[in-house]
């Protein structure tokens, strides 16, 4: 079982719908809610999700279509 | 011995031992180090310090190793130049420039981060580091690594301009192009990171690593004299150099080593790239992530790691943030090296015309002593002003020719 470790950026619409539920739901993933900070227009979840690596890769790009920003736990890691 | 006590979760405050990691298990908020400054203060002075070697490791007491420096041991106390010229034109009388365009060895502030980290992966017993870089931080890991006899992997997007990757294939390091864009790259590195036993420098050991910053500081204030200035202009990437200069001068503040500080922190931006100054310009606590679009491509971080303790440094030191433009930037680097012959890179254009905008808005005034942070050679982004810094002129190997292309006359 792999593990990831991701800050998700919600804005617009995505802010009302159950997304990470949702993922639960269609991929083969447990999802665990860290911290968060979330209001009526824009919020952000640091959030743990563990499955197989496919899966969690899967349950990613699936975030990302349903226009979720997602990025690693430690912000950029590219550096200059 | 080193006087690290452990780490701790800078959100919740949960301790941990000292180890490889950096983020807490129960927040995942980010650790940073324990030090056990009663004992620092037993052990280090003025005299001291003074006394110690020219080099970042005359504050190794306040540095996360237990052991001896073992790699970069030239690293840093770069020159801290009174910028008459400079101040002449900006209308300031007490500016200083911090030079780290010619840190040892690979010219650029990361040198400082990257010495400490690789001493330290060496201390936890890690055969290989490795980082995710455009540029300074891949030189300097490349560089790093070599002198320390260890295997190194850096990774970047593999459509990286070829001359960038120059600088670090030199070192023989392993050069890693990831196709795809940069969010690709970051999340493939941040799960490399957690599935090798590496020391991603700025990912598995950042706690180790960000400290060494705090050396910029460190020499600022004893280079001043043992004192903090009024101002100090930082350029912003991750943020993490910035809340590294302010906890320093607090650091020598609470050693007793300097006065109380009364410096104000300025982050300085390229307006295509600002998610820090934007949120301090807003009054915002969070920064809202951008895609970078700038020349100043060595400080484009579009979601910075640290922007949040970024943000929160300069509130609380009363200090501001503001950005420029590209333009603005190659303005900049031109005025450094036409006043003080300073050839930086475009983050050093950045604070140049930052500190230029922030004297326009009567935020520094002009007896002020105030500092501006260098932090890159110019000689590794050339291209970013090869159009607008004149051109050769070039003339036939006679006299003649010489006088009239340039109109002087001979000398009697």
């Amino acid at each position: 079982m792999a593990k990831l470790k991701v800050h998700l950026t919600f804005s617009g619409e995505t802010i009302k719908r159950p997304l990470i539920y949702e993922i639960g739901q269609e991929f083969k993933v447990v999802t665990n809610i860290r911290k968060a900070n979330v209001d009526g227009k824009t919020g952000w979840v640091d959030l743990e999700i563990t499955g197989e690596g496919e899966e969690i890769d899967r349950a990613v790009e699936a975030l990302k279509e349903k226009g979720v920003r997602v990025d690693p736990i430690e912000g950029d890691v590219i550096e200059g | 011995m080193g006087f690290v006590k452990g780490l701790q979760c800078k959100e919740c405050k949960r301790s941990y031992a000292k180890k490889p990691i950096h983020v807490c298990e129960f927040c995942f908020g980010p650790l940073e180090i324990v030090y056990d400054y009663e004992g620092i203060k037993e052990a280090i002075s003025r005299d001291s310090i003074e006394a110690g070697p020219k080099s970042i490791w005359r504050y190794r007491e306040l540095l996360p190793i237990d052991g001896e420096p073992t790699v970069g041991k030239h690293v840093g106390f770069t020159p801290l130049l009174r910028g008459e010229n400079l101040g002449k034109v900006l209308g300031l009388t007490n500016l200083y420039i911090k030079n780290d365009s010619v840190n040892h060895p690979t010219l650029s502030f990361k040198d400082r981060v990257v010495s400490v980290a690789v001493t330290k992966a060496k201390e936890f017993g890690y055969d290989t580091v490795a980082c995710a870089s455009t540029g300074n931080l891949a030189n300097s890991v490349a560089a790093h690594a070599a002198e320390a006899g260890l295997k190194s992997y850096i990774f970047i997007p593999s459509d990286l301009e070829s001359g960038k990757v120059l600088g670090t294939l030199i070192y023989g390091t392993t050069l890693v192009g990831v196709r795809g864009n940069y969010d690709d790259v970051n999340r493939l590195c941040s799960e490399i990171a957690a599935n090798y036993k590496w020391a991603f420098v700025n990912i598995t050991i950042r706690p180790y690593y960000g400290d060494g910053s705090k050396t910029f500081g460190y020499e600022i204030a004893e280079q001043l004299g043992w004192r903090a200035p009024d101002h100090i202009i930082v350029p912003v990437a991750g943020s993490s150099l910035i809340t590294k200069v302010w906890m320093a001068l607090k650091e020598f503040e609470q050693l007793g080593l300097i006065d109380t500080v009364k410096t104000k922190i300025y982050a300085a931006q390229a307006t295509g790239c600002s998610p820090v100054t934007t949120a301090i310009k807003n009054g915002a606590e969070f920064i809202k992530p951008v895609k970078p679009h700038t020349i100043a491509k060595s400080i484009a971080i579009g979601n910075p790691a640290d922007g949040y303790y970024g943000i929160k440094t300069v509130v609380e030191s009363g200090g501001y943030g503001e950005d420029v433009s590209d333009e603005e930037i190659v303005e900049g680097m031109k005025l450094l090296a036409r006043t003080e012959g300073i050839f930086t890179e475009t983050a050093g254009g950045v604070t140049v015309s930052v500190t230029k905008k922030l004297i326009e808005q009567g935020r520094i005034k002009r007896d002020d002593l105030t500092v501006i942070s260098i932090t890159g050679n110019g000689l590794k982004t050339q291209e970013a002003v090869e159009n607008s810094i004149g051109e050769l002129t070039v003339i036939d190997p006679r006299i003649g020719s010489f006088q009239k292309t340039f109109n002087i006359e001979e000398e009697k």
